[in-house]
């Protein structure tokens, strides 16, 4: 473990990644589309249910936020939920100034925070005791950026997100526990259902 | 564009063949790395409201962006330098490759034909070797009078084979970074 006698002290409640997808989830109304990142993200997804709408990334970490952001300058009727891992979006944190400058109204990114690298043995990520995300974005820009306090504050955050315009960056903390199921991992089948719950493609 | 369409080939400039051959393929959403060979490219896709353009931090982020565009019925291009390609393999084969997305990537090819860095002319070793191994189409592009017949046709066949392509811009073509020593 480093050495970190400056760990900030939060008052963010630490919740449960896979509880938080279902409540994401169970309030989709409108088909709107979600991007799980690699990992736990997308497992908890999955697991939540599938949707026609949901798209599971199984590798190029870190690319979450940015096919998010595809997505979102395709259809910009239809709002774009992405969900990542803090270990993810440190691969990518350029992207949060892309995204800020483009400042798409129908995009919230989503990052499960638990400051390790849970799945390849729950190693803490270099940001984990000095970092914080929430800063780091609105630093990128991304002034709409916040903390959830905890499950309501969660709920409530998603419920602007969908009447606000955006981008909206919200951050949770959340436990060290592993994804609640595993993806079924076909590519092709994943990428062709989420562009037939997109619209894009019609069912043969 | 009927009008550039109808003009011999060989009177207009590279840059110019292939942002008419973007248009002409309905690529709308352009995002890249900047080179300075691709300058003048940039800056006219960005005068053209046809296009939604605009810089990424890395290539792999312009990768992600182009294939949810794709997926959400928009089509894209990259454009991109040898070194940056350098940064896509994890990318091209866990996303582009594996999901089928027909992913049109323009690398500006450095390292070559009068390479005046070292580290570009390293780099620009890697690229091929890793297309090829893997499997992906590419195609270099030195003459004036192949390159719309080249372009058009990698997009046509990228998007009805829903496989990545690379489009890689010579030096013999576009001039190159000119050594200045």
């Amino acid at each position: 473990m480093n050495h970190a006698p400056t760990a900030p002290t939060r008052n963010t409640k630490v919740m449960d990644r896979f509880d938080l997808t279902k409540r994401l989830v169970a309030r989709l109304k409108n088909e709107e589309a979600v991007i799980g990142g690699i990992g736990n993200t997308n497992f908890d997804l999955w697991t939540a249910g599938h949707r026609p709408q949901n798209f599971y990334m199984l590798g190029s970490m870190g690319l979450a936020f940015p096919i998010a952001l595809g997505a979102a300058l395709a259809q910009p009727s239809r709002h774009i939920f992405a969900l990542e891992g803090d270990g993810s979006l440190l691969m990518q944190l350029g992207c949060l100034a892309t995204i800020a400058s483009l400042a798409p109204k129908n995009l919230t990114m989503i990052v499960m925070d638990n400051g390790i690298y849970q799945i390849t043995g729950a190693q803490p990520t270099p940001a984990a005791t000095v970092s914080d995300i929430v800063a780091i974005a609105t630093g990128a820009g991304l002034t709409q950026s916040t903390w959830a306090a905890d499950e309501d504050d969660f709920e409530r955050l998603i419920d602007n997100a969908l009447t606000n315009d955006g981008p909206n960056f919200i951050a949770v903390r959340i436990d060290d526990k592993p994804g609640a199921g595993t993806t079924d991992r076909d590519p092709v089948q994943i990428r062709q259902r989420f562009m037939l719950g997109l619209g894009v493609r019609k069912q043969i | 564009m009927a009008e550039a369409a109808a003009e011999p080939t060989s009177s207009r400039a590279w840059h110019e063949i292939v942002l008419q051959t973007l248009k002409k393929n309905d690529i709308r959403l352009v995002p890249y790395v900047p080179d300075r060979v691709l300058t003048t490219l940039i800056k006219n896709i960005h005068a053209d409201p046809f296009f939604t353009t605009f810089p990424t931090a890395r290539e792999e982020e312009a990768v992600g962006i182009v294939s949810g565009a794709w997926m959400g019925g928009m089509r894209g291009a990259v454009l991109m330098q040898t070194s940056g390609f350098a940064t896509l393999p994890n990318a091209l084969a866990s996303l582009a490759l594996p999901y089928q997305i027909p992913l049109i990537m323009f690398v500006s090819e450095r390292g070559t034909l009068g390479e005046f860095n070292y580290g570009q002319s390293l780099v620009c070793r890697t690229m091929r070797p890793v297309l090829d191994s893997l499997a992906m189409e590419h195609h270099t592009m030195t003459r004036l009078d192949e390159l719309e017949f080249t372009v058009d046709r990698s997009i046509k066949q990228a998007i009805a084979t829903q496989a990545p392509v690379a489009l890689i811009l010579s030096p013999l073509l576009t001039g190159g970074k000119v050594f200045t020593a």
